[in-house]
This record gives C-alpha cells, structure tokens and sequence, in this order.
C-alpha cells in the first residue's frame, strides 16, 4: 500500500471520529449542549487529534527507521571477497539497492512477472538484459550475489511496507477508540485539544531550532576534522592563502589572514556607502517628506532590496567596474589594473545595504515619540537642531544596531564578491586591487573536485565556521543594543 | 481692576482637524502679566486653542488654523513668522511630561544653549540651577544632575519640563494642565511658581481643577465643544456666571 493511501486512510479515520466523538458526546449529554464541559466541536477535534498525530509520528518515524534495518540485514550477505579493489561496502549496497529499484519497477510495468523477479536461480544475463529493455538503469552486470541481495532487499522492504500500513491503521484505530471513550460530558474536551495545540507549536518551533543545532554541528565537525589535518595556529594566523590544486599535495598554504581583511575591507567600503546614504534618505523621509512623497519614495527603495544579489554582482562586472576603470585605471589615474577590485565589489555592496539602514533606521526614527519633538519644537528649536539633539541621539542605539545588521550583511556577502572583487586573496591596502573574501573561497574550495576528505577541502568549514562566529557575534550585539533602546520607551 | 497690556489678540480663530471643526470662531484678548486659565469639560478644544498660540499645530499634518491672532499686534500666522522664534518667545509645558532622553542638566540647558542665553560654562550652571529652583525640583535632583530625564518619577519629570521651559526666559508661558501628575505639594510649588511668573511675563493654564483656575488665575475662560462659551476675570466666572453652561459646568453638572 502506498504511502499516500495510508494518509488518505488515516485523514478518514480521523474524519470520522470528529464527527462520532461529536455525536457521542452530545448523545450522552441528552442532547443538550450546556450539559457538556466543552463545545462539541472539541470532543470531536480531541478524536481527530488521538487518532492522526500518533499515527503520523509512527508513519514518520517507521519511513526514517525501516531503510537502516533492511539495509543491515541485507549487507550481511555480501560477502568481504564480493567487495572489488577501490570500491566499499557502500557502493556495492548501492549498486543492490540500484538493481532492488529496477526489479521493481520492471514489475510494476509488466515487463517480467513477480515469480520471475522473485526467481533466485534466475540466469544474470537473462534479468540484466530484461532490465536493461524495460528502461532501467543498471550501472555494471548484475552478479549472483547482487541479484540474490536485490531480491532479499525487495522482500524485506515489501514485508516492512505492509507492517508499516497495518501498526499506522492499528494505532490509528485505538487513538480512534481512545477518544471515543473519553467522549462523555465530563471530560474536558477544550483542555485536551489545548493541550495537544500546544504540543504542535513546540514540536514547530523545536524542528527550527534542532535544524540550526545541527547546522552548527555539522559545522564544528568538520571543523575538528580539518585542524586535525592542519594546524589551527597557521589557520588563524597564516598571511598567504595558497591552496594546492590537486588536493592530496599537502602543501597548501591555508592561511585565513587574508581572506578575513578582504571581507573586512569590503564590508568597510560598503557601509561607508550605505550608513551615510542610508541614514540620511532615512532621516529625510521619516522627518522632512510629505506624505505623497514617502509614500512612493519609501517602496521605490525597498525595491532595492529585492533585487537578487547576482544582479548586483552583474551590474558591478559590467557597469561600476568598467566605469571605475576609466577612471583609476591606466588610462586615468593609473592605480587599478583590472575592473574587478575591492572598489567596485565594495560599491556596489554599499548600494545593496542601503535599503536595510535606510527602512530598518526610519522605522526607528519613526517611534520616537512625537512628544519629544514637539517638546523641543516647543522651546523654539528648529528641524535641524531637534534632529540632531534630540531625535538621532534617542534613535541611536537603534540606528547602531541596523548598522550592525548591514554589516552582517556585508560580511556573509558572496555573488557581490565573486564577481565585483576577483578571486585574488591578497594582503593589500589598496582599494584599487582585487581582493576575495572568506564566502567566495568557501564556494570555489567546495566547487573544486578536491577529495572531500582533503584539508582544502575540510578549510570551508573552518571558514564557514569563523564567519559565522563573527556574524553571530555582530547579532547578538546588534539585538542586545536594540532591545535595550526599546526599553526607554516602555 | 486697572487695564493691562493686551499680549495675545484672537479674533475669529477656527481650528481644522481634516474635517473636524475643533475650534469655533473663538475671539479672545490675552493680557499681559496675568495668568489666564481656561477651563472646560474634556475634549472642548482646550489644548487645541493654547497650541494654536505658538503654533505648535503646525507639526500635525492634518490640522487647519483660520483667523487672527497677534502677539504684541504681530500675526503670528504672517508668512514672515518664523514658528521657531515665536515659540522661543512662546514656551509651553505639554499635557504629558515629555523629557529628552539626556542627563536633568542637558534636559534644563538645552533651550538656552540653543539660544544662546549663556556666556559660559558657569552662566549655564547658574540658568540650570535658577530654573531648577523655581520649578521646585533643585533639592531633589542636585546631587544627580547627570542621571537621564527620563528616570525621574511622573511628577518630577513634569516639574523638570517647567524648568526646561521657564529656562528660555520666554515672554509668554502656556502650561497645559501642569499639575496633573502633581502631588498637593508639588502643586502648591508650581501655582507658587506661577505667581511669580506673571510679575515679568503672561501665563496662560489649563486645568481641571476649579480650585487652581481660581486660585492662581485672573482671568478665566470657559470652553464648551469648540466654542468659548464666557471670558472674565476669574472672580466674576466663579461667582457669578453669566451662561448657564459655564454655571453647570463650574457647579460640577456638565463635564
Ligand atoms: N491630532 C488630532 N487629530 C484629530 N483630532 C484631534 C487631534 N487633537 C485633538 N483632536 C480633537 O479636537 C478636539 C479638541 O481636543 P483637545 O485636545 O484640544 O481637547 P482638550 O480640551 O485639551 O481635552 P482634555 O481636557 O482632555 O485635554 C477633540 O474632539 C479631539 O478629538
Ligand atoms: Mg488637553
């Protein structure tokens, strides 16, 4: 029975124990509703949720369970000696569980019947031929003891399928009469059903967090992995990135130096264009705009930050990099050599911020109370002077933390990088020469076809994860400075 | 009573929230060196005509003044007005104690210093000390002049707006229900306060309370739904009140 049928079995069942619950427990009261704890509608609801949440957890959990214990059984047949030179247990299962799919999709089409495909004398050549005809992919000659571990695999799959179906509609069946009985007068319907609600959010809001909490560890581990390879005191302080190309050299030169001072210089160029002119636009809308004007200004630069950050990357290739060239280049000023520079990546960073400083700013500007304006308008202060003494310094904690969001930004920044700044990683002071950051050596070091296993692999990680330290670290800043600016106001 | 200097000329004022009409062609004449009250049940347009005396309507985007008011036989609405000068001239404590988030002493110093009222350093300190003082707040706050405003209690912090207005020496004060939060002594302290104000300069208050209007004021005025309903010297209100709205009102029947 397919997967999807059970659901469908199990939403039916559930269907009909709202309704039955909802019937039974009206019935039992003599048919007066106030006789009941709870509104009807929650004894049935209390049916629905005993029968389908159990058997969904179980669904679940079987689906995630049942290929680990067929797996395990069936790669106990598989002999050491069946195992090739170079090749491992694992691809051998996979090349069984290759040969299991094709078995039954044969069958499923017709090609070959199910005593045949069940067939353990069956001749190889015959079955790999067979197929190969019905369209299915079987990599290298299927072997005896593929074919006979394929067949088992089916099997056990099979069995674990249909016992699957029947424990899901048992357990579906009891929640069913379980919520029955409960369904009389006394029994507190509403609470139950609150209860379980309650239950559905923290499981929600756990899968959010258990997935960060793995994100993080798949982080540290590989993060282990690589310092066992490679020295953390060169990483952290190593002034030249030099991976080796073929990945096994073991002579790279793996140094974070440079890579964290060109996300550094970047990012720096980037708020430096986008603090200012976000701050003010902020500062002109919030205070000086009509209405008619903030009302089309306001959305017109919230588009920017709409805008997929390969298009930045684009227009910093082929717009800002060129026309920066003509002018510091050799023909101008003679300090760029090429358009790809940490200007350029900069710049255009700097434009991409300039919506997150400019919205995140005025919303700030925006609550602080009018109160204090009028207050200092009320002593004959003007525009200008109640901005600058009493609106911005009330904003500013406020404003420091959208800074410091943009800035988190800046730093996890990639497309901008790659192709605004080059690929160079470099120790440079010039604004003018191509430089790279820590997020575009993570993408071309797992893009390569470096063994995985490799230390210039591995290094991702260790990059990932002290960007994410860094990021994390400019966050919590950002929110500590924020929710205390919150506070003067409550 | 001998006759005064008139300060504020009003004539015909109305005043315009979109489409509500909140002020009713309101004629008025303020007098120098008094404390002129207006009084009248919640929502009549109190505060809405006082704003209209500095102009402080003008940050609401919504809100329409029409009519003639003159300060010192000047329209204050002549587009050669400049509403910042005129509310140096013209200070105003508000409805709700409103302190800058800064330290007390910046709080006080901030009209002067942007006016430029001090020589130095030391003539600041004097400005502070001497409007704290009258405000009746300097013993409670003199040893935590650079605490923030904002951590005074209610009634502090609205004696900390009085001194932050009395500060920039203006001619004018309009006090909008000054005492709210106040405790009876603190109130005491501020009518005090209010009394030696009108020696060099007017005062026009708003208040709830028809003890105050007639204990610190000379002249009173009754606003009922928009319209300014009776004018007098506070005495001839509060004994013998021509309009039957301002007696019900007075007798505590409408309100
Ligand atoms: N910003 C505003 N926008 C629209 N209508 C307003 C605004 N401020 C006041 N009003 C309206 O104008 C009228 C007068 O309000 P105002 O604040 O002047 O009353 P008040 O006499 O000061 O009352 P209270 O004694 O409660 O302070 C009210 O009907 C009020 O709803
Ligand atoms: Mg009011």
């Amino acid at each position: 029975m397919p997967v999807i049928w059970i659901i469908v079995a199990v939403l039916a069942i559930a269907g009909a124990g709202y309704i039955l619950g909802r019937q039974r427990a009206l019935a039992r009261a003599g048919g007066d509703r106030r006789e009941l704890h709870s509104l009807p509608s929650y004894y049935g609801s209390n049916v629905a949720l005993k029968v389908a949440v159990p058997s969904f957890l179980l669904l679940i959990a079987w689906m995630i369970v049942q290929p680990f214990v067929v797996e395990n059984a069936v790669s106990g047949m598989i002999p050491q000696s069946e195992i090739d030179e170079g090749s491992s247990l694992g691809l051998v299962m996979a090349e069984v569980r290759r040969a299991a799919t094709g078995l039954e999709n044969a069958v499923a089409q017709g090609v070959i019947t199910e005593d045949f495909a069940r067939n353990a004398r069956a001749d190889i050549t015959d079955i790999t031929q067979r197929l190969k005809d019905a369209g299915q992919i079987v990599t290298s000659d299927i072997t005896q003891t593929i074919l006979h571990a394929a067949q088992r695999y089916r099997l056990l799959s099979a069995t674990g399928d249909m016992m699957m179906a029947i424990a899901v509609l048992l357990v579906a069946l009891a929640g069913a009469l379980w919520g029955l009985r409960e369904s009389v007068p006394l029994f507190r319907a509403r609470n139950a059903v609150e209860r379980v609600m309650r239950a559905i959010l923290v499981a929600a809001a756990s899968v959010a967090i258990l997935t960060t909490l793995g994100i993080v560890l798949s982080l540290i581990f590989n993060t282990i992995e690589f310092f066992r390879l490679y020295p953390a005191w060169d990483f952290f302080t190593g002034t030249n990135w030099a991976p080796s190309f073929s990945g096994r050299g073991g002579s790279s030169e793996l140094g974070v130096l440079p890579l964290l001072w060109g996300t550094f210089y970047i990012s720096l160029i980037a708020l430096l264009v986008a603090v200012p002119i976000g701050l003010f636009s902020a500062i002109y809308l919030s205070e000086y705009a009509s209405k008619h004007v903030r009302s089309i200004a306001k959305p017109m630069i919230e588009v920017l930050a709409g805008i997929p950050t390969i298009v930045y990357g684009l227009f910093a290739l082929l717009t800002v990099g060129p026309l920066l060239l003509a002018v510091f280049g050799k023909e101008g000023l003679g300090w760029m050599q090429a358009g790809t520079a940490v200007m350029t990546a900069g710049l255009v960073m700097g434009v991409m911020l300039i919506p997150f400083v400019s919205s995140l700013s005025d919303d700030i500007i925006n609550s602080v109370p009018q109160a204090l304006r009028d207050g200092s308008f009320g002593l004959g202060a003007t525009k200008s002077e109640t901005i600058r003494q009493v609106v911005l310094p009330a904003a500013l904690p406020g404003i420091v933390g959208a800074i410091l969001l943009a800035a988190s930004r800046a730093i996890g920044e990639t497309m901008i990088v790659v192709l605004g700044a080059g690929a160079a990683a470099r120790l440079s002071l010039n604004p003018f020469e191509a430089m790279t950051t820590v997020t575009a050596k993570i993408v071309s070091q797992l893009t390569g076809d470096a063994d995985f296993a490799s230390p210039e692999a591995l290094v991702a990680f260790a990059l990932g994860m002290t960007l994410f330290v860094i990021t994390l670290g400019l966050n919590v800043l950002a929110l500590y400075i924020v929710r205390k600016y919150r506070e003067q106001y409550e | 009573m001998d006759q005064k200097d008139i300060k504020f000329r009003c004539h015909g004022v109305q005043v315009y929230y979109g489409d509500t009409h909140a002020i009713k062609d309101v004629d008025v004449d303020i007098e120098d060196k008094t404390v002129t009250a207006f009084i009248g049940p919640s929502g009549c347009g109190k505060s809405t005509f006082l704003r209209c005396l500095n102009r402080m309507n003008d940050t609401i985007a919504s809100c329409r003044v029409e009519g003639d008011i003159r300060l010192d036989d000047e329209d204050i609405y002549h587009r050669d007005v400049d509403p910042v000068q005129l509310r140096a001239k013209v200070g105003m404590v508000f409805q709700k104690p409103n302190p800058f988030p800064k330290s007390i002493y910046d709080n006080v110093a901030y009209g002067p210093k942007i006016h430029g009222l001090a020589k130095n350093k030391a003539g600041l300190d004097e400005i502070v000390e001497k409007s704290l003082r009258r405000a009746a707040l300097w013993d409670e706050v003199k040893d935590r002049l650079d605490t923030p405003g904002t951590g005074l209690s209610g009634g502090q912090q609205q004696r900390l707006c009085i001194a932050r207005a009395v500060a920039t020496e203006p001619e004018v004060l309009l006090m909008d229900e000054p005492c709210s939060a106040l405790d009876p002594i603190a109130t005491a302290q501020v009518e005090e306060l209010i009394d030696e104000l009108k020696q060099r300069f007017s005062v026009v208050i708003v208040t709830h309370s028809m003890q105050q209007a007639a204990r610190v004021s000379q002249k009173t005025a009754f606003f009922h739904l928009g319209n300014l309903v009776e004018y007098d010297d506070t005495n001839s209100i509060f004994t013998n009140p021509q309009d039957p709205r301002t007696e019900s009102y007075i007798t505590g029947r409408i309100g």
